[in-house]
């Protein structure tokens, strides 16, 4: 099948490339790329292990086609941190020990930067329902949803410091 | 798991996919929020050579009211649902039950026009649509045709949806002030379907049931509407002994299958409770 070109912005970088039009996201950013963060898990958007950034939304990049990113921004893991310094979310599941074996993290952490984005200061009952979609197995998320409080604080304080 | 090869299209209008539609026949397929179609095509369960992506086609995305009737383009997602402020005053049953389907990324993908053309028994909106006594609005090469609800959903993955045609709007009668509603759903967890899952749209008059509608999720080869239960129920109160009445009626036309769910029997006995609580809910809601 014939490829088609896309022109994607991936964290800031234009990336023109020839996809096949069957190749999923994940498999783009991981294969083509190198961005190995969004990782692959279940593969049927339940796990929500390979969840990115598209157009400023949370999007299961396992259910996904590369080619229908032609002209979206999309933003992994790898470009929350800038300049060498960790986001707020990064700094959460670092400090509140949000994570044990570390697969579920990238997409917990692209879903948490989204959730704060659209809820900057989330009770726990909105921080569960908003990270529903994604799952762990091995931290009982508690110091998941810790994290994300830790996150919200932090983002808040930067906010009103810059005001 | 990586999808079979196929040719990708990315109309921008509804006559461009139409168009493409009639001349790849049935080799095609409509590509919404491909949460149930990218999955199957892992699996091999389908094997489309030319997927029709919908996305890049604007005039079917979104809300908007034309008089009594609001109008739903078939590309609205399930987020746009819950955040339509037209919907919330108009037909805050869809609001209430879209939280309900998948999860937060899901619900940005998934959209209303694909959960109901796909067909499939445990998707929620069909059983939605009955309750709410939607109308379908078809568009293929001769023009656009209306389709209600109750003749739209013939079997499991069988429409009235004809291969050279598309949903492309959902037509719901806006609530009248006083009417009640509610969807309940049993699930194992988030983004599972529904063990049974029961959608009502109810009016009450003088304390008697004047007006409702009832559809099933999930417990019966299509999306059920629970006729027998309606009538159980209307012209009277709602009350312990009436809502058994109409649990009965409804669990006698259910006719669910076993999986890991659970037994017939079971789900049977869940379809009767979640419509005495979407009842219940409904009737406080009539005030």
């Amino acid at each position: 099948m014939a490829k088609k070109l896309i022109s994607v912005t991936v964290n800031g970088r234009v990336q023109d490339k020839a996809v096949e039009p069957r190749t999923l996201l994940v498999h783009f950013l991981r294969e083509e790329l190198n961005l190995t963060g969004a990782h692959i898990g279940c593969e049927t958007s339940h796990c929500g292990a390979c969840t990115v950034d598209i157009d400023g939304q949370s999007v299961k990049s396992c259910t996904h086609l590369a080619v229908q990113c032609d002209g979206s921004e999309v933003l992994t893991v790898e470009g929350l941190a800038q300049a060498g310094v960790l986001h707020a979310v990064q700094e959460g599941f670092y400090k509140e020990h949000g994570l044990q074996c570390g697969f579920c993290t990238p997409g917990m952490l692209m879903r948490a930067y989204r959730f704060l984005q659209h809820n900057p200061s989330p009770s726990e009952e909105e921080i569960r329902a908003g990270m529903s979609g994604n799952l762990c197995r091995c931290t009982g998320y508690q110091n998941i949803v810790k994290a994300v409080q830790y996150a919200a604080a932090k983002l808040q304080q930067t906010a009103k410091e810059a005001a | 798991m990586i999808p079979p090869t196929f040719e990708y299209h990315a109309p921008k209008t509804v006559g461009e996919a139409i168009g493409l539609l009639g001349s790849l026949g049935g080799d095609a397929k409509l590509l919404a929020g491909g949460h149930s179609l990218l999955p199957m095509m892992k699996l091999r369960f389908a094997q489309p050579e030319h997927l029709i992506d919908l996305n890049r086609i604007a005039e079917l995305r979104g809300v908007c009211e034309k008089g009594d009737v609001v109008c739903i383009g078939a590309m609205t997602v399930e987020n746009e649902l819950i955040a339509s402020p037209v919907l919330q005053a108009k037909a805050p049953l869809l609001v209430q039950a879209a939280k309900l389907i998948a999860d937060p990324q899901v619900r940005n993908r998934g959209t209303i026009g694909g959960d109901i053309a796909h067909g499939d028994p445990a998707n929620d909106h069909p059983a939605l649509a009955l309750a709410l006594g939607a109308t379908f609005v078809l568009q293929g090469p001769g023009g656009r045709r209306s389709v209600k609800a109750d003749d739209f959903f013939l079997g499991t993955y069988m429409t009235a949806l004809a291969e050279d045609e598309i949903l492309v709007q959902i037509d719901v009668p806006a609530f009248a002030p006083k009417t009640g509603y509610s969807y309940t759903k049993l699930k194992r967890k988030t983004g599972d379907w529904a063990t049974a899952g029961a959608a009502v749209v109810m009016r009450m008059d003088g304390g008697k049931v004047s007006h409702l509608r009832i559809g099933l999720t999930n417990l019966a080869p299509a999306a059920l509407r629970a006729t027998a239960a309606e009538q159980a129920l209307i012209g009277q109160p709602i009350n312990d002994a009436t809502l058994d009445a109409a649990a009965k009626a409804a669990m006698a036309a259910c006719d669910p299958a076993e999986d890991l769910r659970g037994s017939v029997d079971y789900k049977r006995a869940m379809a009767g409770q979640m419509l005495k609580r979407a009842l219940r809910e409904a009737a406080t809601r009539c005030q």
